[in-house]
Parts: structure tokens; C-alpha cells; sequence
């Protein structure tokens, strides 16, 4: 029998040595940055900046449109967030990619886009660009060759003929989406108030909707399963089974889209302006006061949004660890 | 009595072709088969939460193949249990028969006569986190039986069970059978159990490949 050879053993500290040297990288240069901010902003500087009307006004809106982008984006994501973790169907992968694009879309472009759609297109073009795009969705479902259910089949078709024949009917008609909403509606957007609350709401609702699918995907369809056979519908099965259990993760994506409304900058300042007093939030405070050279004042309001930031994170990993534990 | 008729179904890249299957009003048959042969899935076509392609499935006569799941008076009892966290034994138990609109004294009598025969009365005020494995089983078991199904379903209910207590809840799902005079289909991997719980034993592959030979042959 041969001699057993010694085992090597190999050093481990190189490695923790480089996972710690990049956490600490990282740690140290978001450290750096808040501390910056702390020192460069005095008692005095803070008070000043709580007492000007213009950035309280400015704080006042912030939490309005913030709270009505934050519960718009829980509205839009949970239907969403259920159907794409539920559901299979044709262009599923089309429309997850579709559903990311303003999380990758450079911000300015997000604002942009919302100028223009309406400031430069008639409702009528909308209504056929939908009805279009429905079509389209029609004929990749009739193709795919599973026209279930047909009922909800036909109402599809039913919704893209009236979009077409609205479009058709109205194209006619001069005038922008922002005229019809702002004349016909009462209800302003562009430069305006709501505006900063349109400009908010495409990343945040993004966000609200990924928190919200991973949340539905750690529920486990069986207890749906379990309540269709004990004489639950689909709705039903929603609302009395998954959706009490979703809670917490619901509150958890609402909280997220409530901080990146926050930190919205660019699609606000394209598309609702930052006039004092009127569609000034937060982050173009930081701007308009970096813009007149009060590099205190900027500072003081950016510590209000870390501030700010770091509790709504806190708020999140309360209610995403407790729904994962529950 | 459940038939299934050169029935056709599809989950993803799997299928299940040309299956047909007979059980008798009030007999228990054990489903066998190796890992991936299709059980669940063949239990989920029957239980109505996947579409059958093609081919019937009748219980006590009647057409279920495209009937919605609460239709179809099958009760499912699935392998991890799925009993609902936020929701006490009782309302477990009475989930069913309020949905299907009983009276409250009706759905009380009920919930309060299984709790008996299953020996959960005491627990009829807790939720599922308070819970022992056997006593989920059981309160799961009853949650399928409440609404006095044709047919129970249970897909693999025993597995993951010590073997004191696996032996408990056979004797229980054998007592609720016979006291609820249900037919059942019965999925396990064990064949010591399916010796111990039914009258006929299948074998998966078998009911794929001749499935002409199978009704009344074991």
C-alpha cells in the first residue's frame, strides 16, 4: 500500500481580501459622499432653507406628487405584476422587455418623449396607434394558435375596432393630447403641476412592477390552485388568496416607487419645468439653487433628500424581509 | 366513478398522449410512477387547473373535461399542502362551503363535524404557523372533504412524513375515506403505501401504453 501523500491547504486571505477591498471601495466612496454633504451644510444653512416659501412649497409638492405617483404605480403595477407572473402567453418576452424600458431609457429622453406625445400628437393618432398595436396582438395570438379564452379574445378585438374607428373618426379634429386634456378635461399637464406627477410615474411604476412580479413569484400558485378547485374564480383566487398574502410586498413596491418619484430629475424638468413656487420639487431645487450660486442652500436640500432616501430604504427592507419571513 | 377517455394533455414541452382510465364509485386507486411521468400533471387535467387537448374525463357521468376546477366536486389535497397562511383552521375548513354560498349554520355543522372526525377541534382557532405536519395534513384534508366531493385528489400528501407519523395520517385519510364514501386517486411514490391506502395499484407508464388492459386489473 502506498503512503498516503499530505493533503495542501490552500490561503483563504487573498480572497477575503479582495471581497473586502472592493465592499470597502464602494462603502467608502458612498460614505465620503453623504459625509461631504454633511459637513458642508451648517444649522444655520438648514434653517435658512426651511424657512424660504419657495422650497417649502417645493417640499409640499414633492410629498404630494410623490404619495400620487407612489399609489398610481402600486394601481398599475399589481394587475401587471400578476399577469406577468401567472400568465403565459404569445410576446410574453416582448412585453417584459417592453415593461424595463424606462428603467434603461435615459431620463432626459423619458421627459422628452412625454413632450412630445403631447405637445405634438392628436388624440386621434394615439387612439390608432393602440387600436394598431391591439391588431397586432390579435393576429401574434390568432397565429400562436391558443384563442383561449375566446370571450376575452373577442373583447380584444372589440376594444382595437373601436380604437381604430376613433382614430379614423376623429382624425379630423386638430389639436394635441395636451390641448384635449387642458380644454376639454380641465386638466392641464405640460409646465404644470400633474405634469410632475406623468414625468414621475413611468420609472416608478417600472420599479413598483418588478417588486411586485418577484413578490407574486414567491407565492406559491398552489394556494390559488387549491381555491379554483374549492370554487374560487380567477378574481377570486386573487383578491381572497394571493393578494392578503402579497401585502407586505405591495407596500414594499409602493415605498420604492415613492423614492424613485424622489429622485426623478430630468423627465420633471423636460416635461413639467421648474418654475418656483408652482412645478419646483426637490430635485430641481437642488438644480435652480446650484443655477443661482447657492451651493449652501443645494447642499442643505440635498441632505433632506438622503435623509429622506435612506428612510425609505429602511422602509422597504422592513417590509420585503418580513414578507419573505411571512 | 371517474373515467378518463384517450385524454390529451400538454405542461410546457411534456405530454401526456392518448391516456385512459377507469375507477369505480367509491374505490381507491393508487397512481404510481417514476419522476417525470406525468402523475401531476394528469392530476392537475383531472382537477381541472391544466387543459385537456383532447379526449374526456367524466365523473359520475357527467362531463367535467371543460367544466372551471369549483365545478367540478373534485377536492385536492396537493403534496405541500398549500393550506392558507393568513386564515384559521376553521376558515380552512369553511372556505369552500362559503364560496358556494352555505348557510352559516350548515357551514359551522360542517366545519365542526370534520374538525371531530379529523381531531382537530381544538386547533379550529389557529392559523397554519402554528401547526405540526400532521395536524396540516389533517386540516388540509378536511378543507378537500368539506364540500362533500365525488372524487379526492391527493397528489404525494403522505411524502415527507416520519414513518410514526406517516402511518397516523394513512390511518386518518383511510377512516375520512370510508366515513365520506369518496372515490380517490391517490399519487405516491411509495408502494408500501399504496398497498396500505387502495384497492388497485396503476402504474403510470402502464395507463399510457395499454391503456385498453387497465379497468379492473389490479
Amino acid at each position: 500500500m502506498s503512503e498516503a501523500r499530505p493533503w495542501r491547504t490552500r490561503p483563504e486571505l487573498p480572497f477575503l481580501l479582495f471581497l473586502s477591498s472592493a465592499l470597502m471601495a464602494y462603502l467608502g466612496l458612498l460614505v465620503a459622499m453623504v459625509a461631504a454633504n454633511v459637513v458642508s451644510v451648517s444649522m444655520a444653512d438648514l434653517a435658512e432653507v426651511l424657512e424660504d416659501p419657495a422650497i417649502l412649497h417645493s417640499i409640499r409638492l414633492t410629498f404630494l406628487t410623490c404619495t400620487a405617483t407612489a399609489i398610481l404605480s402600486v394601481l398599475i403595477a399589481v394587475p401587471i405584476g400578476y399577469l406577468m407572473s401567472r400568465f403565459r402567453f404569445p410576446g410574453r418576452a416582448l412585453v417584459d422587455t417592453v415593461l424595463d424600458i424606462p428603467i434603461l431609457l435615459p431620463p432626459l429622453i423619458v421627459g422628452l418623449s412625454l413632450l412630445i406625445l403631447f405637445n405634438r400628437m392628436t388624440p386621434s393618432a394615439l387612439f390608432l396607434i393602440l387600436g394598431g398595436l391591439m391588431c397586432v396582438c390579435c393576429v401574434v395570438w390568432l397565429f400562436s394558435g391558443k384563442i383561449k379564452p375566446v370571450g376575452l379574445f373577442g373583447i380584444f378585438i372589440g376594444i382595437a375596432v373601436i380604437l381604430l374607428w376613433a382614430g379614423l373618426a376623429g382624425m379630423a379634429r386638430m389639436g394635441s393630447i395636451e390641448s384635449f386634456f387642458s380644454e376639454k378635461l380641465g386638466l392641464p399637464f405640460t409646465f404644470q403641476p400633474l405634469g410632475v406627477i406623468l414625468a414621475q410615474l413611468p420609472v416608478a411604476a417600472a420599479f413598483a412592477i418588478r417588486t411586485v412580479r418577484t413578490t407574486f413569484d414567491q407565492i406559491n400558485p398552489r394556494y390559488e390552485a387549491v381555491a379554483l378547485t374549492l370554487g374560487c374564480n380567477r378574481g377570486q383566487a386573487f383578491s381572497r388568496v394571493a393578494l392578503p398574502l402579497a401585502g407586505r410586498g405591495i407596500l414594499a413596491a409602493g415605498t420604492l416607487a415613492w423614492a424613485r418619484a424622489l429622485g426623478e430629475f430630468g423627465p420633471v424638468l423636460v416635461f413639467a419645468g421648474a418654475t418656483r413656487g408652482r412645478t419646483e420639487v426637490l430635485s430641481t431645487s437642488v438644480f435652480l439653487e446650484i443655477n443661482t450660486g447657492n451651493l449652501a442652500g443645494a447642499a442643505a436640500i440635498s441632505l433632506l433628500m438622503i435623509f429622506l432616501a435612506v428612510a425609505t430604504l429602511m422602509a422597504v427592507r422592513f417590509f420585503t424581509q418580513r414578507s419573505l419571513h411571512s | 366513478m371517474l373515467s378518463i377517455r384517450q385524454l390529451h394533455v400538454r405542461a410546457g414541452d411534456f405530454r401526456l398522449e392518448n391516456l385512459s382510465l377507469e375507477i369505480a364509485r367509491g374505490e381507491c386507486v393508487a397512481l404510481m410512477g417514476s419522476s417525470g411521468s406525468g402523475k401531476t400533471t394528469l392530476m392537475e387535467a383531472v382537477c381541472g387547473l391544466r387543459q385537456a387537448e383532447s379526449g374526456g374525463i367524466f365523473l359520475d357521468g357527467r362531463e367535467i373535461t371543460g367544466l372551471a376546477p369549483g365545478a367540478r366536486r373534485i377536492g385536492y389535497l396537493p403534496q405541500d399542502i398549500a393550506l392558507f397562511p393568513s386564515v384559521t383552521v376553521a376558515e380552512q375548513i369553511g372556505f369552500g362551503p362559503g364560496l358556494h354560498g352555505w348557510k352559516v349554520s350548515e357551514k359551522r355543522d360542517r366545519v365542526e363535524e370534520l374538525a371531530e372526525a379529523l381531531g382537530v377541534s381544538k386547533l379550529l382557532g389557529r392559523k397554519p404557523q402554528g401547526l405540526s405536519g400532521g395536524e396540516a395534513r389533517r386540516v388540509a384534508l378536511g378543507r378537500a372533504l368539506a364540500l362533500r366531493p365525488s372524487l379526492l385528489c391527493l397528489d404525494e400528501a403522505l411524502t415527507g412524513l416520519d414513518e410514526e407519523l406517516h402511518a397516523e395520517i394513512l390511518s386518518v385519510i383511510r377512516k375520512m375515506i370510508a366515513r365520506e364514501n369518496v372515490t380517490v386517486l391517490h399519487i405516491t411514490h411509495s408502494s408500501a403505501e399504496a398497498g396500505a391506502i387502495a384497492d388497485r395499484v396503476l402504474r403510470m407508464e402502464d395507463l399510457i401504453r395499454a391503456p385498453s388492459a387497465l379497468a379492473g386489473n389490479c
